[in-house]
């Protein structure tokens, strides 16, 4: 178990990269605490995966350091690192029966097999295999054979981290849910730092204590789930996180308001910066429909079950309203107000505007 | 409603036909003349199943059929670990990948009387370079023609250069095919060059390499041309596996009934070994 930390990480898949283009990832610096599980949380494409396999040891930063407690590990192999790893499609040994899946990374490493014998009874009993032991891996179906890989990362006592690159991919949807509350429990019973690649946000919020969000190789935020959906620090997290993302509308600063539309809007606290394109961010739990307001006309009503979420329209931006309770109807106009502690500007994509007191 | 009746079959008629002009009805020739002798003049008389009892007693066939086992078991102990060996060494992306793949189809592509033109002129003492270096350069007795050890050496030899292509490419594909996250796995499993290689990579290879121990047996088992133009079958009949003792009977002698006898005894041995191959290599799999 250990402390991770990644000191001005940069990688580039070319040999001689000239600008920030050309990076992957573009100046990485973090730490994860011991024990702690985490999201990556980003689109196709953001170098998440470049930076699971930078961990990992699969691959080595073109420039910066990967730290394990206070060890240096950057040139060591994965092996040496002592790390596990869960990818995409479940990897398990097909020839072999789930018991010696389970045994084999122990076995590579010579451990007594009395001791073997205890620690894999003891994994498949926390993975629920305990029955298939003697089944052959391959006849297994794919979210069992993901358990199996995430159990011979498990089984080992030395591990200091474990990552799962998008470990849910090719599980069915009902047994996702399933799969993701196994690994929440796994995580409070052993307490092993984890890291939990996806572009899946549902996935992230609910197995991170902390979630990582990644942009083109740049990290945008990194925060609770609670503190990326109540105060996103970019436009981007705003907009991935969250169903629908928040509203990141047109308009001008003045003060510590916004004019939107010609309205004037109160924000959480005063505008800090000046020029650039300057957005104004406002999720659409946190716009209310009622009596007060600015006038709005309803474009487009959907059931999403829970809640309505109403589009509607004022001058020319678009913006959603998540409503509970009974929806308006279409073409009617309503007037609509923002929470003023939740409603922020945003300046070439970052907050803009000052916490309030 | 849906009618039902049996007109679907008529689909199957040109294939029907095709199967029994260019198997059934020539096998079935075979059979006929298995039980009969003739003394030309298209007069036949019934034989039953003589010819098979004699051809089954006589050393002759026995001797060839021997042969014709050992000759498959040495070029397939050497072919499929060689073929593996060589797959496993080949770059699996970049620039010389076509290239490898090209220098392993050539030999394939080479048709079999010249590949027996080619090895025979090579391996001539004096005229062959292969000959001459042996005999000239190194000073060792080589001599093809004269020596049986030479002989089954240079078969052999040729056969490994003329067809190990195919275990390569049959396995180099099964390679490609495995991902990348296999070898990570093992990587952070910590395990060894063998480990992979036992667990990993003969595992995903299996299918392709049923087929093509399969496919070397078959064309081994029935080879003809190249040894036919290489040795004759020589010296004395050191080299004369099945197909050619068969031709020397059918052809050479004109002994159309044995000829007929012995070639489906050497089809049901063909038959049965390869069913054997195949039943047994493929008898874990999971259903």
């Amino acid at each position: 178990m250990a402390r991770v930390t990644l000191k001005n990480l940069r990688h580039s898949y070319m040999p001689d990269p000239q600008g920030p283009d050309d990076f992957a990832l573009k100046g990485l610096d973090v730490t994860w605490r011991d024990g702690g599980a985490y999201a990556l949380l980003g689109p196709s494409g953001c170098g998440k995966s470049t930076l699971l396999n930078i961990i990992s040891g699969l691959l080595t930063p073109s420039e910066g350091a990967i730290l394990f407690d206070d060890e240096d590990v950057t040139q060591m192999t994965p092996d040496e690192r002592h790390i596990s790893q869960v990818f995409q499609f479940p990897v398990v040994y097909d020839t072999m029966t789930v018991r010696n899946n389970l045994a084999f990374p122990l076995k590579n490493r010579g451990v007594a097999p009395d001791r073997i014998k205890a620690r894999v009874d003891e994994i498949a009993e926390m993975l629920e295999v305990t029955e298939m032991l003697d089944v052959r891996a391959s006849n297994l179906s794919p979210d069992n054979k993901q358990k199996i890989s995430m159990g011979r990362g498990l089984v080992r006592d030395d591990v200091n981290v474990i990552m799962f690159d998008e470990p849910l991919t090719v599980i069915d949807p009902h047994l996702k849910w399933k799969l993701r509350s196994k690994l929440k429990e796994l995580h409070q019973r052993i307490k092993l730092t984890m890291i939990y690649v996806t572009h899946d946000q549902t996935e992230a919020l609910t197995f991170a204590d902390e979630v990582v969000v990644m942009q083109d190789g740049e990290v945008v935020q990194i925060g609770t789930p609670v503190e990326l959906f109540e105060r996103p620090q970019h436009t981007f997290v705003g907009h991935f996180i969250g169903s629908p993302g928040m509203n990141v509308l047109p308009c001008d600063a003045q003060g510590s308001h916004a004019i939107f539309e010609g309205h004037k809007v109160a924000l959480e606290g005063a505008v800090t910066g000046h020029g650039g394109e300057v957005r104004l961010g406002i999720r659409p739990e946190h716009v209310r429909i009622g009596e007060t307001g600015l006038p709005a006309q309803v474009i487009k009503i959907s059931d999403v079950g829970r809640h309505f979420v109403v589009e509607v329209q004022i001058g020319e931006s678009r913006l959603k309203v998540i409503v509970e309770g009974t929806a308006p109807t279409q073409g009617e106009t309503v007037n609509v107000s923002f929470i003023p502690e939740k409603t922020r500007v945003y300046r070439n994509g970052w907050i803009a505007t000052e916490v309030p007191k | 409603m849906k009618t039902v009746n049996n007109r679907g079959w008529f689909f199957v008629i040109p294939v029907v036909i095709l199967v029994a002009f260019n198997a059934l009805i020539p096998m079935m020739t075979v059979v006929n003349y298995s039980v009969q002798e003739t003394f030309g003049n298209n007069v036949f008389f019934w034989q039953g199943l003589d010819w098979f009892e004699q051809i089954l007693r006589s050393d002759r066939f026995q001797a060839a059929l021997g042969r014709q086992f050992l000759f498959t078991a040495i070029i397939l102990a050497i072919e499929v670990p060689l073929g593996i060996a060589v797959a496993l060494c080949m770059p699996r992306k970049g620039f010389w990948v076509p290239v490898c793949l090209v220098l392993m189809a050539l030999p394939m592509l080479i048709p079999w009387n010249v590949v027996g033109s080619m090895w025979n002129i090579f391996a001539l003492p004096k005229i062959g370079m292969l000959g001459y270096f042996m005999n000239d350069v190194l000073g060792v007795n080589y001599d093809m023609t004269q020596n049986r050890l030479a002989a089954w050496i240079t078969i052999v030899v040729m056969d490994v250069w003329h067809w190990t292509s195919l275990v390569v490419l049959l396995c180099y594909a099964g390679l490609v095919s495995i991902p990348d996250a296999y070898y990570q796995a093992a990587k952070i499993d910590g395990a060894s060059n063998w480990a992979v290689f036992r667990y990993i990579q003969l595992p995903k290879m299996k299918t392709v390499l049923t087929i093509a121990i399969l496919l070397r047996f078959m064309d081994s088992f029935n080879i003809y041309t190249e040894p036919f133009v290489l040795t004759g079958g020589g010296p004395g009949n050191s080299t004369t596996l099945l197909s050619i003792d068969l031709v020397k009977i059918a052809l050479g002698q004109f002994d159309l009934g044995p000829a007929a006898a012995m070639s489906l005894i050497y089809f049901a041995i063909t038959l049965l070994v390869s069913w054997i191959f195949y039943t047994v290599m493929t008898k874990d799999d999971p259903s």
